[in-house]
């Protein structure tokens, strides 16, 4: 099981509370974690990485166990912590604005 | 008896407004989608219940919120817009080409007609229609594909397509306004676009007279007349009496003719509004005082408006799609400024109030007079 925090506007759109717990068949990568969670949430589709180019929106990040995973290439697998539950995937929303 | 709604769109969120037909008493709802930049919300005209929303942020992104309740509920829809083919490029701050990227949604317009039509006005400029309620939208790119695309460019806001009107006698006749390109109308439904500019004079760009390059901030019609159009540029307010055609200049009298919005009253084709601000680097009303301009006469001469409004030390700004006109008997002005206050006048412009005074920086204002 793997275990993603959102930050708290995307929770609110997507309707949960607290983490997001996934199954992912298979590897554990940011790009297969974020298939699942688009896929069980439609509605994130767009909100954290591109439609067309799945590229990471430039003011989100992505963090796991302590380190700033934001420019890993998307199919490198996730840190063990992270693909068995120990860890979260953290979607963090940059500190920018007002 | 009637009611009017009057739907905010906010930097930090959307607020319903309600009242009966008096304009007196008002509930309030809201902030909807709080923390979210609301760009625009608007009612369709065939289902009043139909309500769109644009709500956007510098970290998630743009989403499109629906409402068939009148703004009770709302549920995301579609959020991808995606231009047609190769995007191509356009003009950029240095004089560079610069592709086309999708920021945000400006402006939404339902149809007329049909509740699950709407049309959505983006940065990077272009046009969009769903014709499923917003749950797909599809690029109707003839216009970014006029000869003159590769050398618009963005206004100091971005190159943003913020205004869509319809022309209720001609399903085909479109106008949309783009900053800084201009006004672009089609007559086929928008397969293909032409500038409508003529007789606009810009001394910003090299050419003032050119066909395209013009930051026009707002265009406006009455639906008796549509063949007479209404303009608030950068600077200079215009009138077109040949569905843009040609544009004469109207500012006549005002103490400045640099604004945002304009707006037709409902009853009276002649009579328009605008909010004149001081300059385009000194966003606020000369004078620190807060006054909407009123015509009678479609331009030229005009008329402070000024009771119930701040007339010392105000210097907020009111924004292209800020302003809106009911279609009570006596036809009721809304306005909402930067300042997070929208007021109202029941009676055309001759006496205003605040409805709410301290809502965070307003983007946009739009009424519904509901039976």
């Amino acid at each position: 099981m793997i275990r993603v925090a959102l930050p708290a506007h995307l929770r609110r759109l997507a309707q949960v509370n607290g983490e997001v717990h996934l199954q992912i068949p298979g590897p554990v990568t940011q790009r297969s974690v974020l298939d699942a969670l688009e896929a069980r949430y439609p509605v994130l589709r767009g909100t954290i990485r591109d439609h067309v180019t799945q590229q990471r929106r430039p003011f989100l990040r992505f963090f796991a166990c302590e380190q700033d995973l934001s420019h890993e290439p998307p199919d490198t697998p996730l840190p063990d912590a992270v693909a068995v539950g120990a860890e979260p995937f953290l979607v963090i929303g940059a500190m920018a604005g007002g | 008896m009637s009611r009017v709604r009057v739907l905010v769109g906010t930097r930090k969120g959307a607020f319903v407004l309600t009242s009966d037909g008096k304009r007196a008493r008002w509930d309030i709802s809201g902030p909807h989608f709080a923390g979210w930049e609301i760009y625009h919300l608007k009612g369709s005209p065939a289902d009043p219940d139909r309500l769109y929303a644009s709500q956007s942020s510098g970290w998630f992104g743009q989403l499109i919120q629906r409402s068939n309740d009148g703004g009770k509920t709302w549920e995301p829809v579609g959020n991808q817009f995606a231009y047609n083919g190769v995007p191509g490029t356009h003009q950029w701050y240095d004089g560079t080409q610069h592709p086309w990227e999708f920021k945000r949604v400006w402006h939404l317009e339902p149809s007329l007609a049909d509740p699950d039509t709407v049309y959505a006005g983006v940065e990077d400029a272009a046009l969009f229609r769903s014709v499923d309620g917003g749950r797909t939208w599809q690029e109707l790119s003839g216009l970014r594909g006029h000869p003159s695309g590769p050398s618009w460019q963005p206004g100091a806001g971005g190159m943003c397509l913020h205004t869509i009107v319809q022309d209720p006698t001609d399903p085909e006749r479109i106008f949309i306004a783009i900053s800084a390109a201009g006004v672009f109308r089609t007559d086929d439904g928008g397969k293909t676009w032409r500038p409508v500019n003529r007789g606009l004079r810009s001394e910003q760009i090299p050419d003032p007279t050119a066909e395209v390059g013009h930051c026009v901030h707002r265009i406006a019609l009455h639906p008796s007349r549509p063949g007479v159009l209404f303009m608030q540029k950068h600077w200079d307010v215009m009138r077109s009496g040949d569905a843009g055609d040609s544009w004469q200049e109207v500012s006549g009298n005002l103490p400045t003719d640099f604004g945002f919005a304009i707006d037709v009253h409902a009853h009276e084709p002649d009579t328009i509004y605008v909010v004149p601000i001081k300059s385009d680097s000194e966003h606020f009303p000369p004078d620190g005082k807060l006054r909407v301009y009123r015509s009678r006469t479609g331009g030229n001469e005009w008329e402070p408006l000024t009771n119930g409004l701040p007339q010392r030390d105000c210097f907020v700004n009111v924004l292209r799609d800020a302003m809106a006109i009911d279609s009570l008997d006596s036809c009721g002005v809304y306005f909402g400024t930067t300042g997070g206050q929208v007021y109202v006048s029941a009676d055309a412009g001759n006496r205003w109030e605040p409805i709410v005074r301290d809502l965070p920086a307003v983007l946009s204002v739009e009424v519904q007079t509901l039976p």
